[in-house]
């Protein structure tokens, strides 16, 4: 990289957001390795948000890399794909990383099988029909792998009387550490350019836009290279090194300069956001047959021996994943899963990487401090931090006393939870975790209401 | 200038005249005849407003009684005489009900349970740790015991014991429902006290999974469903579950095999021995009527 390369001028932006330290320097040069397979794989039935998908094995079946073990519960619910040839050995509840017990497959590896994809035997995807595209990615399985898990189909159907004009790729990562999406675009620049070709042909608009930070100024010229050489409306689109710029939100607001009203999603204002993971996916499945049975995540913390970005399969045990990675060097770790900022603590390594899991974060115990809480100062911080403009500190102090119904007043429900104002609070007000809660004691609320 | 003052006056006790004309002649014509029972009604409820008769408060309660449609035992928070004395004032009968008490459906407190990890954060509720992988404990069904039943209750009828688990003090419990909706667990049942048979567990794994989890989980091992009458008991996704429309049937035999005293029989008082407490205990006083 040359000296001119590194000052990429990126001065589109959304209002407010924080800088949080980036850190991505632990495994941002570490290429994509392989994971080795382990013994034993466990897939839970509820990888993405919506209806779990619905076992079509039973047990002592033996299955195929690549091949259906479960079939999409409804619409919202994407299908299921075993990561190894290998033996079912039991359907039962499992840990989750949500915490939860929830039913999966567990599936041990056949010792002997070479463990080479079976031929696809799809059509070309340059005649299929539109609705045969979106059946399609459902039974591949592809997710948005951003971190929400959301079926991927789902957002590629544009309802009627709603248009794609523009279609973005997702490859800001603006969550400090991780660098699965940063190496992605380097590594797999022609699967995703590939995937945007197969998804553009059914969408059309106007223009695609790539969107990346500019801290990642290899990938830019990278892409900007290859963005020459294709027929495709591309635009590759350095954007301006703030948090939260990947929330999809904010990121249709830096490049178009509009926003998303509330309660409204991307399409609405013409505009289909995808993760550059997810348009990979996308290449994979329509070119080699590959379902959804693995993913790029990010291991990474100052916990871990060797900070790495790895290509797992699906279901294989997060505690093999960090040994494979060299340990954890920390007795009394704390284990993230994603990043920083929006990760969710783990209790527990026994767990499966899934679908969503975008990084496993180790940090040591010294750099996690615990901080006490003091009354709100009313300084305003995080009015300034709030990505939406929601009002943080009035939402606090509702929490505090349990005035949920005033929080939805407040529209705590547009919060996306990124922290932003837990991050500035200068008093350590425990803000987006009350919102957290908030927001799940509103949802039990509504459902109770809709039973009644 | 005087004469400006004299227009200004009486412009202004004109147009106070003319609205006194419209109210008073609205106040006539507009006038909704209620029934003056239901004030006296609503006088002798408790004001408790706590939602244990599924009415939005004391008042739409009193509404209610007047028409007719509900009995004046609803109300769980008056006492006998209050109900009495309602009543006799609308010559009903007060339709006797049993005492409904709220159940805590799990008994792995901090001595039974194991926990996976400590909560460090600043949120220090029940719901705050729930949202963060379901809480510190190993059995993501387990009561995480942290109190916010206990800030729930209006009635002061639970409190946390030693082992870290709400006791929902009987005598004081009015069924209100609140501490079923403010457990992130859902741990909370309104249970008939003729119900004396309970499942205190709501994992659903079996046997040594359910067991290195909590000592008091049950395990699925169908003891009790051998030692009940036919039908009674049944165990559903590895959870021994009471068919309660078989209450009659029901008898302290099936908790005698218990091997992980699971599941109990509850006379009254659920987790009685040993509790300490600083609340004064025995009878407690319940809201009475206003002097009519």
């Amino acid at each position: 990289m040359t000296d001119q390369d590194q000052h990429i001028s990126a001065k589109l932006t959304f209002r407010h957001g924080v800088h949080p330290e980036e850190y991505k320097e632990l495994s941002a040069s570490a290429p994509i390795e392989r994971m080795p397979f382990v013994d034993l794989y466990t897939l839970p039935l509820n990888q993405h948000i919506g209806a779990p998908s619905k076992p079509i094995v039973r047990v002592g079946q033996y299955v195929r890399r690549g091949e259906m073990i479960a079939e999409p519960g409804g619409f919202v619910s994407v299908g299921l794909h075993s990561p190894v040839d290998g033996t079912v050995t039991a359907i039962d509840l499992f840990d989750h990383p949500n915490g939860q017990m929830s039913p999966a497959i567990q599936i041990k590896i056949d010792p002997f099988s070479t463990q080479q994809l079976p031929k696809p035997n799809l059509p070309p995807v340059e005649e299929m029909t539109y609705p045969e595209f979106i059946n399609q990615v459902q039974r591949a399985g592809i997710v948005g792998m951003g971190g929400a898990a959301f079926p991927a189909h789902v957002k590629f159907s544009i309802p009627e009387g709603k248009s794609c004009r523009y279609m973005m790729l997702n490859g800001c990562e603006c969550e400090p550490f991780l660098t699965c999406d940063h190496r992605v675009m380097l590594e797999y620049s022609d699967a995703l350019l590939d995937g945007t070709r197969i998804l553009y042909q059914f969408t059309r608009g106007e223009k695609v836009y790539i969107a990346i930070e500019a801290n990642k100024p290899d990938a830019i010229q990278k892409l900007k290279a290859a963005v020459g050489q294709t027929d495709l409306p591309l635009e590759v689109v350095p954007l301006q090194v703030k948090y939260p710029q990947g929330a999809e939100k904010m990121m249709i607001t830096a490049i178009l300069g509009e926003e998303v009203p509330t309660q409204k999603l991307p399409l609405d204002v013409g505009t289909m956001v995808s993760n550059v993971g997810t348009i990979a996916a996308l290449s994979d499945y329509f070119r080699l047959g590959k379902p959804l049975i693995e993913r790029v995540i990010t291991v990474t913390g100052t916990a871990v021996r060797r900070p790495a970005n790895l290509l797992v399969p699906i279901g294989t045990p997060m505690r093999q994943v960090v040994e494979y990675c060299g340990g954890i060097t920390d007795p009394n770790p704390r284990i993230l899963l994603g990043g920083p900022m929006m990760g969710m603590v783990q209790k527990n390594l026994d767990v499966p990487v899934i679908k969503g899991t975008s990084g496993i974060l180790i940090l040591t115990e010294q750099e996690v401090r615990d901080l006490d809480t003091y009354s709100c100062i009313r300084c305003g911080r995080c009015l300034d931090a709030c990505p939406l403009f929601l009002n943080p500190a009035r939402m606090g102090l509702l929490a505090k006393n349990g005035l949920w119904d005033e929080m939805e007043e407040y529209n705590v429900m547009d919060c996306f939870e990124c922290a932003s104002c837990s991050y500035v609070c200068p008093s350590n007000i425990p803000l987006v975790q009350s919102f957290r809660v908030a927001k799940s004691i509103i949802r039990e609320k509504k459902a109770r209401n809709k039973n009644v | 200038m005087f004469n400006e003052i004299i227009i200004s006056v009486s412009i202004l006790v004109g147009l106070g005249l003319f609205f006194a004309t419209v109210i008073a002649v609205a106040y006539k014509k507009l006038r909704v005849e209620e029934d003056p029972r239901i004030d006296k009604v609503e006088g002798m409820l408790p004001h408790a407003n706590c939602g244990a008769c599924g009415q939005p408060g004391c008042r739409a309660f009193a509404e209610l009684l007047v028409a007719g449609t509900e009995s004046p035992s609803r109300c769980t928070v008056s006492s006998a005489e209050g109900l009495q004395q309602i009543a006799t004032f609308l010559g009903v009968d007060t339709g006797a009900q049993e005492k409904i008490v709220a159940r805590l459906l799990c008994a792995g407190g901090k001595r039974e349970a194991q926990n996976l990890a400590d909560y460090k954060g600043n949120l220090r509720t029940c719901r705050g740790e729930s949202v963060v992988t379901g809480g510190p404990k190993a059995c993501s069904w387990g009561c995480l015991g942290l109190g916010d039943c206990e800030v729930a209750c209006d009635f002061d009828a639970i409190y946390m014991n030693d082992d870290g688990l709400p006791v929902v003090i009987a005598d004081r419990c009015v069924a209100c429902n609140d501490c079923v909706e403010a457990c992130p667990k859902g741990l909370f049942e309104l249970m008939p006290v003729s119900q004396k048979l309970i499942v205190q567990c709501k994992s659903l794994l079996e046997g040594d999974l359910a067991l290195n989890k909590c000592s008091v989980a049950c395990t699925a091992c169908g003891r009790c469903v051998a030692d009940s009458a036919p039908g009674l008991i049944a165990i559903e996704n590895n959870l021994a579950v009471i068919n309660y429309e078989l209450n009659h049937l029901s008898s302290i035999d099936a908790t005698r095999r218990c091997p992980t005293d699971a599941i109990v029989w509850v006379e009254y008082q659920q987790f009685e021995a040993p509790y300490k407490t600083t609340l004064p205990l025995g009878r407690v006083e319940r809201f009475e009527p206003d002097e009519q």
